[in-house]
């Protein structure tokens, strides 16, 4: 019975005519199509402009644009030098505070946080992703310098005064509270939640049984962490920091707020730097000739750093991956 | 192993019987369980034997695993679940807040449904266990880890490869991996959470015949949905419906002359 009204629905199906024009699908995939090539042509668009803007800096400098620190508007004479060690450094920074507490958060998160409290943390990190970094920038300024200054700047340079080395990178000539160090607290608290978030996900597909496996031979939650879930999470792991860098890569109004944009390279991590994109946003609105033709160099070498970053990561997930 | 795979649905008589003279091992008296508020184990009380194949048989649900998860407190990373009772293992309770869970769980080891091999080398995931209760010198933990692998019968498949990944190998392999981890330990107990469920007929038989051979050393508690496997390769057999102890006794009088009408029923394929 059942396969006798099969074949009827079948034959049916033969004798009607589907109403499709070959012309609309054609139409649809150029629409795909177009799509994906208009993020190509941004791309390029983008790329060409700065490139364009800023080729007679690079003509003018030529490599020493990258290598020289020198950045006087006076004289017209630019080196993107110390803006993008100050991008690295302070990305370095953020790291290095925000990847452990980042992946505490996570491993609490997933291991240890009692049911009731796991809503609420998590709620309040994606809040925290979600607050305007323009926010960042002024409790960075108004309320986190004045508090490191007194409380670490000072203390500390007292310290360390006339150690070699330590004296030199944790020594405030002016305790002001703003610099490179408080740049690079206020990124990781920025880019927390991002790789926070990620990291939990991450954390939370390993499955339960390999979870327990671990606990199952005795091993302390510690030891589970450190040799079972963090290793079989490590690739993807490694992709969540890296999502954290390229923000703190390209952070631009929360760095220009509280980094003390600085045109001096300095040794210190306390003293005032700049970014490439703090410098950028401080400058560009009443720059005209070389100094624009500089800025706009500036914003090269900024995506060239991102995209060798992002490279990088790719070739270390290619290596883990491989092994 | 090729006869316990062509025996495979050949039924009872395969294992060997029922030793009398066996000792207890672990006493489970008036074991209560609960999932939140819901009772999951009502009362049970049964005894395991040493250096016997005990079988849990039941519906899904019934609460064999989770008797199973009672005996190394595995159920404890779980806020909310609890036990009620006592679980005597030589005469310890094991439920006992005084109780190292983590040596606990060195002395009861545990095999699960999937492999679990640890995102290390063939070698770290054996010796990662040793590790952490003994220091040994390298050349004692390399045979402590020859040992292990041989008994689990993996060691010829594996011997020139131990540098690799666990991830590697085969479903199969990887299961006698992470029995071969848990023997290395030196465990009292072993419990096995339908350790063939994931894995192919020849791999099951090739597990079934490793349980058969550490008997000798172990006590084996295992858990299976496969009334032939507990057949095949149990001295007792535990009966469980709805979080209750139904039967208990010698696997050859369980298959053969049920006590129950249940358990017939159930042996028997009529529900379940």
């Amino acid at each position: 019975m059942a396969v006798l009204s099969d074949e009827v629905v079948m034959s049916n199906m033969q004798t009607v005519r589907r109403r499709t024009s070959p012309g609309f699908d054609q139409g649809f995939r150029w629409a795909s199509y177009g799509s994906a090539l208009v993020v190509l042509a941004v791309l390029a668009g983008i790329l060409g402009a700065m490139l364009y803007g800023g080729w007679p800096a690079f003509q003018e400098f030529g490599f020493s644009f990258i290598t020289s620190s020198v950045w006087n508007v006076g004289e017209d004479q630019y080196g993107a030098w110390v803006a993008i060690s100050g991008t690295l450094t302070s990305a370095l920074i953020a790291l290095v505070i925000g990847v452990p507490i980042s992946i505490g958060i996570a491993i609490f998160l997933t291991q240890l946080c009692p049911p009731w409290l796991k809503r609420p943390v998590s709620t309040t990190i994606e809040l925290l992703a979600a607050v305007p970094s323009i926010i960042y920038g002024m409790w960075g300024l108004f309320v986190f310098a004045p508090f490191f200054a007194r409380f670490v700047q000072i203390p500390v340079s007292e310290l360390v005064e006339g150690i070699p080395i330590l004296g030199t990178i944790f020594y405030a000539r002016v305790p002001s509270g703003v610099g490179m160090m408080t740049a690079g607290i206020i990124l990781a608290i920025m880019i927390i939640p991002f790789i926070a978030s990620i990291a939990r996900d991450i954390l939370d597909q390993i499955p339960t049984v390999l979870r327990e496996s671990a606990y199952g031979i005795g091993c302390t939650t510690w030891e589970v962490v450190r040799y079972v879930l963090l290793p079989q999470a490590g690739v993807s792991i490694i992709g969540a920091i890296m999502l954290g860098l390229g923000r703190a890569l390209g952070e631009t109004m929360a760095v220009t707020f509280v980094i003390g944009n600085a045109n001096r390279l300095s040794l210190s991590l306390f003293d005032p730097s700049s970014t490439i994109a703090s410098r950028i946003a401080n400058e560009f609105n009443e720059a005209a000739g070389m100094q624009m033709h500089a800025l706009l160099a500036l914003g090269c070498i900024l995506f060239l750093v991102t995209f060798i970053v992002l490279m990088f990561a790719r070739f270390l997930i290619s290596r883990v991956q491989t092994h | 192993m090729s006869t316990i795979a062509v025996n495979a649905g050949g039924g009872i008589g395969n294992a060997a019987a029922a030793d009398a003279n066996a000792s207890v091992r672990i006493a489970v008296r008036n074991l209560d369980f609960y999932y939140g508020d819901f009772r999951g184990l009502k009362d049970i009380s049964l005894n395991f034997f040493d250096r016997q194949v005990t079988a849990l048989i039941g519906p899904s649900g019934c609460g064999k695993s989770t008797l199973l998860r009672t005996f190394n407190r595995i159920y404890s990373l779980y806020p909310e679940q609890r036990a009620t009772g006592e679980i005597l293992l030589d005469g310890q309770n094991v439920l006992s807040s005084s109780i190292d869970v983590n040596e606990l769980r060195a002395r009861v080891g545990m095999v699960f449904q999937k492999p679990t091999p640890f995102p290390m080398s063939i070698y770290d995931n054996i010796a990662f266990g040793i590790r952490l209760y003994e220091k040994l010198p390298r050349g004692e933990l390399d045979d402590r880890i020859e040992e292990a692998l041989r008994k689990a019968a993996l060691w010829d498949e594996v011997k020139d490869k131990l540098r690799q990944s666990g991830m590697g190998l085969s479903g199969g392999q990887q299961q006698r991996l992470c029995i071969a981890r848990t023997i290395a330990q030196r465990p009292e107990v072993i419990l096995l959470d339908e350790p063939t469920s994931a894995l192919d007929p020849i791999s099951t038989g090739k597990i079934e015949e490793l349980i058969e051979q550490l008997r000798s050393e172990f006590t084996i508690v295992i858990v299976t949905h496969n009334m032939q496997q507990a057949a095949r390769i149990s001295q007792y057999t535990a009966f469980m419906y709805l979080g209750e102890l139904v039967e208990f006794g010698p696997t050859a009088k369980m298959f053969m002359n049920p006590g129950k009408k249940q358990t017939q029923d159930y042996i028997t394929g009529r529900f379940g």
